[in-house]
């Protein structure tokens, strides 16, 4: 068990710098999401937390230690890869007990530890079985035994639940949230599905680009996201982004309207205004904006509208019983505190 | 559960005349050719091996016969070949010679494919260029440069001098760095998070799973060898050391060359080698297999 930490971690390939100096401080037992669209350079900063890649310049810490120069077997830690990567001329048992290799423990404690283990995932009946007469699921288990069977400082995963399908990708996701309760490591886990970030993280680290955007518990950057992109990529459907000015009196909204805000400018300044779907009501509040309705998604509990305003297009949630018809015009609302105001030109949040 | 015997009359006949179509019955013209073609393909490629039998069956004084069924059919040739020791010592070279080079291309080329493959090292790709372009020298080229050299180190005439050019070869490399591509990188990031070292993540992660190439590998490489004749014929010169077709080759006398011995030995000598092949031929199906299935 053990804390992690990155110091102005980069990364370069060649002549091209693909992480700009992450700095990050990991909890002994805490559950860290890295989410991103691809190529953010998430999975870049875990392979360098493994010992994959090479570090360019700044620290791994792990515990108390750097281990930069430490070969991935060194740094006490345990990683589960996308394609799963169980040996498939192994049993299950022997995938499992070959994380257990470099072990010091005696043969009687290494089978108990694998028994231990296949206990926790409900693989007792399958250890003898070979990988190809698993499922998706259980081959997944089977990546993940052989990673908890060392017991490490931090447990590394690279988007384990990309493969699986939709149920099967549910119901991991909380098997691997009860783990951690139960097990209590560090947990660095790498997706990038938002959703996956929001359930299971104590704290996610939203990245873009090589940089990180924001740091922080899944409330937070869900209800104050630091920037534009948090605010746009986390939440689905994503928040709807529209244009504004934020001057002495208030809050200017695009088509016409304007709004008491907390939020004021002595000069006058370009900003996004930021609602989500679910903070907009057809009818309610103060009106934000107006417009058909070109689009419905029934989704049975609510119906996702989009609606053609002069701001461009919206979408907002309606009832599931009696949404508005196609081509209606409707008005949306939003109470003003759910608002959120970007910086037009930096994207940043603007206070 | 079991259907009834008082099947309502209306479904029997629908359902036999189903079953009535045998699958493998010719449906059209096109179909009957293509049989055909594949019969032509096969008789072609059988009619070697049963003349090879026919003739090791036969008498001296009817091998020009082109009669495919010996008039007298007879296993003196057989006796003979066996009774002869020098066939016995051709056979045990050959084997010998076969399996010791067989051993050290499937070790030898998956080591250096491995390398090439999974490892990011500045001339790799001019290692690998400099590798296949010995592919395009022909043996021909190449025994009198052997030939020197085997003479200058004295290993003319021994296992060592017949067996040195063929240790390891490029096609072998190739193959197995083609093969290794295959295997995910995932795999051997695995092993050495588990704490392997690199040979040890060769020999236990990435070997095992590219047992296919290794089988037809381990079949190429020991059908050339058994069958060599151009490079052990020059390299040896007792009798003893003879490979079999090098032996095979000087059965008869100057004036007649002893037609059934050669084949009796060549008939003789197809044993090991389809025991080979039966052995390997599984692994390359079950790779294929293997393949077939995701994940």
């Amino acid at each position: 068990m053990a804390n992690l930490a990155l110091r102005n971690l980069t990364k370069a390939f060649g002549n091209t710098e693909v992480l700009h100096g992450i700095n990050l401080e990991v909890a002994d037992g805490e559950f860290i999401v890295f989410v991103g669209p691809s190529g953010c350079g998430k999975s870049t900063t875990l392979r360098m937390i493994a010992g994959l890649e090479e570090v360019t310049s700044g620290e791994v810490i792990i515990g108390d230690k750097a281990v930069n120069n430490l070969e991935p077997k060194e740094r006490d830690i345990a990683m589960v890869f996308q394609n799963y990567a169980i040996y498939p001329h192994m049993s299950v048992k022997k995938n499992i007990a070959f994380g257990l290799r470099s072990s010091k423990l005696s043969k009687e404690e290494k089978e108990a530890r694998i028994l231990e283990v296949a206990g926790i995932l409900d693989m007792v009946p399958l250890l003898d079985r070979k990988p190809n007469a698993l499922s998706g699921g259980q081959r997944q288990r089977v990546a993940i035994g052989r990673a908890m069977v060392r017991d490490p400082a931090v447990f590394l995963f690279d988007e384990p639940l990309s493969n699986l399908d939709a149920q099967l990708r549910t119901q991991m996701r909380l098997e691997i949230k009860k783990l951690h309760q139960r097990v209590g490591n560090t947990i660095v886990f790498v997706t990038h599905d938002q959703v996956e970030a929001m359930t299971m993280a104590d704290r996610i680290v939203i990245m873009k680009d090589g940089h990180i955007q924001q740091i922080g518990t899944p409330a937070e950057v869900y209800h104050q996201p630091a920037n534009a992109f948090v605010a746009q990529f986390i939440g689905a459907p994503s928040m709807n982004m529209l244009p504004g000015t934020l001057n002495g009196k208030g809050l200017k909204l695009g088509a016409g309207s304007s709004l008491k805000t907390k939020w004021k400018s002595d000069s006058a300044l370009d900003v996004m205004v930021g609602v989500r779907p679910d903070d907009l009501t057809v009818g309610k509040g103060d009106p934000i904006v107006s417009g058909k309705v070109t689009v419905r998604e029934p989704l049975g509990p609510e119906t996702l509208i989009y609606v053609d305003t002069p701001s461009g297009e919206v979408i907002a949630k309606a009832s599931g019983r009696t949404p508005p018809e196609l081509g209606e015009k409707v008005v949306l609302s939003a109470d003003p505190a759910n608002l959120h105001v970007f910086d037009a030109k930096t994207g940043m949040a603007v206070q | 559960m079991t259907i009834a015997p008082d099947v309502p009359a209306g479904i029997r006949p629908t359902t036999d005349a189903a079953l009535a179509a045998p699958k493998g019955k010719p449906k059209n013209l096109g179909q009957i050719i293509r049989w055909l073609l594949l019969f032509a393909g096969g008789i072609l490629m059988i009619m070697p091996i049963v003349y090879m039998i026919s003739t090791s069956l036969k008498w001296p004084h009817e091998v020009y016969n082109v009669n495919l069924i010996p008039e007298e059919p007879t296993i003196e040739n057989y006796t003979y070949v066996l009774e002869d020791g020098r066939f016995y010592w051709w056979f045990v070279n050959s084997l010998i010679i076969a399996v010791i080079t067989t051993i050290c291309n499937l070790l030898f080329d998956s080591l250096v494919g491995y390398t090439l493959c999974k490892f990011r090292f500045p001339g790799r790709q001019l290692v690998f260029i400099a590798i296949l372009s010995t592919l395009m020298i022909p043996t021909e080229m190449l025994v009198i440069p052997w030939y020197l050299m085997s003479q200058s180190f004295g290993w003319l005439d021994t296992y060592w001098g017949i067996m040195f050019p063929g240790l390891m070869t490029a096609f072998g490399t190739f193959l197995m760095k083609q093969f290794f591509e295959s295997v995910p990188d995932d795999f051997i990031e695995a092993a050495r998070i588990d704490g392997l070292n690199e040979l040890e993540i060769w020999w236990k992660v990435a070997m095992p799973l590219v047992k296919p190439a290794l089988a037809a590998l381990a079949i190429f490489v020991f059908l050339g060898n058994w069958t060599a004749f151009l490079w052990p014929l020059i390299v040896t010169n007792s009798v003893d050391m003879y490979t079999i077709p090098v032996g095979l080759s000087g059965f008869g006398d100057e004036v007649d060359v002893a037609w059934e011995l050669i084949m009796t030995g060549a008939a003789i000598s197809t044993i090991p080698t389809l025991i080979v092949f039966l052995i390997f031929q599984r692994f390359i199906i079950r790779g294929v297999v293997m393949a077939g299935l995701k994940g």
